[in-house]
């Protein structure tokens, strides 16, 4: 394809080929230079012989078409693409960092590394998926992790962009990714959904926790096809100190229905970054693989329910946000966090698939820590944790789709904001009072959430009924009349 | 460069007006009109007029089947589009008809083609309505990019080399790029009688430098345009599909 070679020296529309970084099954890649860039730059080009493999070729057309469409940290800064009937090639920000690759030698790791990193993964999906973009080949030499902190995704030769045309779908028909990673829905031919990249990453979380595959190297269709029915041996019982909540999430991640993971990749990070908050189920606490009989069930349903299309993107996450509600626990009548509950309730009508973090401050003085008691020496954050659980008992809502969390911080608005921030929420709501002592205070912590927290922000407020409205007025005045 | 491409505009006023207007707040510098200037709406000689002026500032203007029902044969015509055709004659003068005759089927300009109908037989004014038409169009060519219209709902098809035409309908006015190594058969939907359930006037924008196409829509006063089309006493399907784009 390429008209001349790449080579060290060598200048391809204005870019200096410097050293060759890497060169591996599908692309190489070459360290670049142009005057007027000044950040490290690659230039990755296909390496394609005569008569080579097709899916090489559309898989860096697709590229070509994706990744210039990203914007953010959680993927290469796209420079340049090269025209494909000419000198087919891709320009990116150089990515400093190591990729997730060599961790597997190390597994089993950690716990709290795992969770840490299965949030950073989950964090950087949820920002793509928010751009119509699936990756389709979530592993981990796909993803790299930059020295301040947050996962890039790399290589979306695979990828899907919902408002781009599929040229990878249209043209193949075998199932498309890498073999111990790729999802039950993939294997049937299923390239739009989100939820993919879910169980790709649940492969990965599941070989940190166990050092070991889910679901072995399969090398062959059949074998491949073993994942729709057969569910792996749970994290527990290859290593006994895998907490119930680690393989709750994991196991969830990698059910072969969509429908039962994770619905979105910002609730997945919610629950890595809140471990043990989300309730355990069944799933959590299994030490053993389904029985036959549920293998057998599942086998069958499968085949009378032919692999569907997902819902669009978008539709999939507008469903199911994450929703803080910020609940004033004050003690005097005038706290508006019945009003706060009943906007609560008419949401989670609207979005059944939504997550609740109900959240408190617990305000601490800047000076003096002796806050953890109070006068009767019970353990106010724990306290407040069961009044925030009261608070949304009437809200009953199923299990799983509320938690809690109490806050400390002598600054209740950045506390607020912090919260929204790294949990992704989506819709923060907040009550206001109307009458209060307070009232400029928790004003100013309201505006300050509105104003800086990344999110919607709805302020709930109760009727102030000490305003006489015009009609009550009148007839106020009428009735000093007559009495008059 | 910008290239703003309309086709079907069928001789609604207020839908032309409207994509006129969008395609310059993006910042278009040329206009390809893929044909139908006429037919169905109650606006021809305004539409034609206009056309004529783009086409005397660098404009190409293609022929449409129905611009040439105009001084030719309405055989192939169903009822209504018959009974629009012979309002339309009587409401063009003679240098307006003389404008239509001489428009020419296909424009080319280096590996890209403007057709109205499809590239195979652009006398035949064939309806692409699957693959296996878009495939015929694609590869009756060698422009790597075709740009048509005459079907009124929009579609993007692709062909690699060795391999059969697929398609991609548009879903958002996000750019689209078009790579080199294939062909595409880009098929506009429609600025007059849009048909793909969505009743906004419907456009491209084509991006020379990226060779990226955008599907655009814009909202239009539908209401006006129906009710021109009642006044005229033209078949009242013609200005109710208008409401629901179909």
């Amino acid at each position: 394809m390429a008209r001349e070679p790449l080579a060290t020296g060598a200048t391809v529309d204005g870019f200096l080929i410097g050293e060759k970084l890497h060169s591996g099954g599908m692309a190489a890649l070459w360290e670049v230079t142009r005057s007027d860039i000044d950040y490290p730059i690659v230039l990755k080009a296909p390496q394609i012989q005569d008569g080579d493999d097709a899916t090489a070729i559309v898989s860096f057309e697709m590229e070509q078409m994706i990744l210039p469409q990203l914007t953010g940290v959680h993927a290469p800064r796209c420079v340049a693409v090269g025209d494909l009937a000419r000198q087919p090639y891709i320009v990116m920000e150089y990515v400093p960092g190591h990729s997730l690759l060599p961790l597997l030698d190390k597994a089993p790791l950690p716990i709290a590394d795992i969770a840490d990193l299965g949030a950073k993964c989950a964090i950087a999906l949820d920002a793509i998926h928010r751009q119509h973009v699936i990756h389709l080949d979530i592993k981990p030499s796909n993803v790299l992790i930059r020295d301040s902190g947050e996962a890039v995704l790399i290589d979306f030769g695979l990828s899907h962009h919902e408002l781009m045309p599929d040229l990878l779908a249209e043209e193949f028909r075998l199932p498309i990714g890498t073999g111990p990673y790729i999802s039950p829905e993939q294997v049937r031919g299923v390239r739009s959904d989100p939820r993919s990249d879910l169980f790709s990453l649940g492969v990965m979380l599941y070989h940190f926790a166990t050092g070991q595959r889910p679901f072995g190297y399969p090398r062959t269709k059949s074998a491949l096809r073993a994942r729709l029915w057969r569910d792996p041996v749970p994290p527990r019982a290859i290593r006994a100190d895998t907490p119930e909540w680690l393989q709750e999430i994991i196991l969830r991640c990698l059910e072969s229905d969509p429908g039962l993971r994770h619905p979105t990749a910002a609730q997945l990070a919610f629950d890595l970054q809140n471990p043990g908050e989300a309730p355990i189920t069944a799933r959590g606490r299994k030490t053993q693989r389904d029985s036959l009989a549920t293998m057998l069930r599942r086998r069958w349903r499968l085949h009378s329910t032919p692999a569907r299309a997902a819902l669009p993107i978008a539709e999939q996450i507008e469903a199911a946000p994450i929703v803080m509600a910020a609940v004033d626990l004050g003690d005097d009548l005038t706290t508006p966090s019945d009003v706060l509950r009943e906007t609560v309730a008419r949401i989670l009508r609207a979005l059944p698939g939504a997550r609740l973090a109900c959240v408190n401050v617990l305000r601490l003085n800047r000076i003096g820590a002796n806050y953890v008691l109070d006068e009767q020496g019970r353990n106010i954050h724990v306290q407040r944790l069961v009044e925030l659980r009261e608070w949304a008992r009437p809200l009953g809502l199923p299990e799983g789709q509320a938690t809690f969390h109490v806050l400390e911080s002598p600054d209740t608005a950045g506390a607020l904001i912090d919260y929204a921030r790294v949990n992704r929420v989506d819709h923060a709501i907040l009550g206001a009072r109307a009458r209060s002592p307070l009232l400029r205070l928790v004003g100013s912590v309201a505006s300050r959430v509105i104003a800086e927290a990344p999110c919607t922000v709805t302020l709930v407020r109760a009727p102030d009924l000490s305003v006489a409205d015009p009609a009550t007025a009148a007839d106020g005045a009428s009735d000093s009349w007559k009495n008059g | 460069m910008l290239i703003a491409i309309m086709s079907d505009m069928h001789g609604n006023r207020e839908a032309f007006d409207a994509c006129l207007a969008h395609a310059q707040r993006q910042g278009v510098e040329r206009y390809v009109l893929l044909g139908d200037l006429v037919g169905y709406g109650a606006d021809p000689g305004y539409v034609v007029d206009l056309a004529r002026r783009m086409q005397d500032s660098g404009a190409v203007v293609l022929l449409g089947n129905h611009d040439e029902a105009i001084s030719g044969s309405t055989a192939d015509m169903n009822e209504y589009a018959r009974a629009a055709i012979e309002w339309t004659r009587c409401r063009l003068d003679v240098a307006q008809k003389k404008f239509l005759r001489d428009l020419p089927r296909t424009h080319r300009e280096g590996d890209v083609l403007y057709v109205h109908s499809e590239a195979s037989d652009p006398r035949a004014w064939i309806y692409v309505t699957n693959s296996a038409d878009a495939e015929r169009s694609m590869r009756a060519t060698d422009a790597r990019i075709t740009f048509c219209g005459h079907v009124h709902r929009p579609l993007l098809y692709h062909l690699a080399p060795g391999k059969q035409a697929a398609p991609f309908t548009p879903n958002s006015a996000l750019p689209i790029p078009l790579s080199a190594t294939r062909h595409w058969l880009a098929v506009l939907g429609a600025v007059g009688q849009p048909r793909d359930h969505n009743p906004c006037a419907a456009y491209a924008i084509f991006d020379t430098e990226r060779r990226a196409v955008a599907w655009l829509r814009t909202p239009y006063d539908i209401e006006r345009a129906a009710q021109k089309i009642k006044n005229a006493r033209l078949p009242a399907i013609l200005s109710a599909r208008l409401y629901v784009g179909r």
